[in-house]
């Protein structure tokens, strides 16, 4: 019966360590991200009064990735936060895509299949909702 | 109340979810949509692609400490996010489609068992005899540590688990929760696992559960900027504060009052769904 813990280099053990650190080094990333933007945000919009009781949904640049990448270059708060947002998203995906990785380093086949399917779902989530 | 004392104010109310969710080991999540729902009367669309944005934060934040335990049954939960995701894009799915209310009254809803299931406590397990065909096939079963070596369980009722998994990725994606406590149950329960690789590797799912759908949510518009960010960098202070009070003791005094505090949210957001408050 096979245990958690593999063998050679990349052992599981070592595999998730690496990974952790991957997931919070993107945390962390993200969260400078959106500090920036909340901060830009928040000197330009600090004083006016806030509106989220009713749904009108957020406006259509902010909702794509090429929009939202445009309002953070332009350097407009919400813009950046939603590129942080985008990132901290994208953190998680990128822990299944090395996890992939990993199963195929140690030839487990099965599971490199499993864990590319699990990344082609967040993928076509991703793409179905921005694009 | 202008913009900044509303970002201070949620912030603050964030950081004290993300501390209760780190030191109670039950996640902020919960929390935050009522919060924001019936507390600050945000609309609870906008709540929910918030809450889901914390979700995903705080369990990248987590996930290094429950690795290097050796608990998690990696294999085990990348098969189960394949249920997880697919169920987190059907109940974001679900989210677009049903009015407001209704999403309230599911949300309530959810929240009276999770109020009880804080409350209950667990026994050590272990499961021996025939191994799932299903999990022979898929190598799921494995060992955890134990003082005395590593001690070996099976994996029961793999195509039920998978299917509970399923619900938990659609309650993820409709409400904007990490459904650990649903995993964890589904796991502990169903598929028979030792009580701590059954919480480790649910933590090992929930980043992952909600990134399926939080993605959906941004394209939607159900993510404001305004709201996300004193949520998200509230709930990653408190959580930074709480894992470090409190290394890994869960105090069952602290569990009692955060079920009390969740069954009375749920109760007030069924009336307010009910009622056309929210």
């Amino acid at each position: 019966m096979r245990t958690v813990h593999g063998h050679g280099a990349w052992s599981a053990e070592r595999t998730e360590r690496a990974i952790g650190a991957l997931l919070r080094g993107g945390l962390l990333f993200s969260a400078a991200i959106v500090l920036t933007g909340g901060a830009l945000f928040l000197a330009r919009h600090g004083a006016a009064a806030p509106s989220y009781r009713a749904f009108r949904g957020e406006p259509a640049d902010l909702r794509q990735v090429s929009g939202i990448v445009h309002a953070a270059l332009e350097g407009r708060g919400r813009g950046l936060i939603q590129l942080g947002l985008l990132l901290l998203i994208a953190t998680p995906i990128a822990r299944v895509a090395f996890a992939a990785v990993a199963f195929a380093l140690e030839s487990d086949r099965l599971y490199t299949a499993i864990a590319l399917l699990v990344l082609a779902i967040l993928l076509v989530s991703l793409r179905t909702g921005v694009g | 109340m202008t913009v900044l004392e509303f970002s201070a104010a949620v912030g603050a109310g964030s950081f004290v979810a993300g501390l209760l969710g780190a030191l109670t080991g039950l996640g902020g999540g919960v929390v935050i949509v009522p919060m924001l729902s019936l507390g600050f009367g945000v609309d609870i669309r906008y709540a929910i692609g918030a809450s889901l944005v914390s979700v995903i934060a705080t369990s990248s934040g987590a996930a290094a400490a429950y690795v290097r335990e050796g608990f998690s049954n990696i294999r085990l939960g990348m098969f189960l996010e394949i249920a997880t995701t697919v169920g987190a894009m059907c109940g974001a799915a679900l989210a677009t489609r049903l009015p407001s209310s209704t999403i309230a009254v599911v949300f309530g809803l959810m929240l009276l068992p999770s109020a009880l299931a804080s409350l209950r406590s667990h026994g050590e397990r272990v499961s021996e005899g025939e191994p799932h065909p299903w999990a022979a096939r898929l190598r799921l079963d494995a060992s955890y540590p134990t003082e005395t070596g590593e001690r070996p369980y099976h994996v029961r009722a793999v195509p039920t688990g998978f299917g509970l998994m399923w619900v938990a990725g659609v309650l993820s994606g409709l409400l904007g929760i990490g459904s650990g406590a649903f995993k964890v149950l589904a796991m502990d329960r169903a598929m028979r696992l030792p009580f701590k690789v059954s919480t480790t590797t649910s933590n090992f799912m929930i980043g992952v559960t909600a990134a399926a759908s939080a993605g959906i949510y941004l394209g939607r518009g159900y993510i404001a900027p305004g709201i996300v960010m004193p949520v998200m960098l509230g709930v990653l202070a408190g959580a930074l504060l709480g894992a470090r009070v409190l290394m890994h003791a869960r105090p069952k005094a602290l569990r009692i009052v955060f079920g009390v505090v969740i069954a009375a949210m749920g109760v007030e957001m069924i009336a307010s769904g009910l009622s056309g408050r929210i």
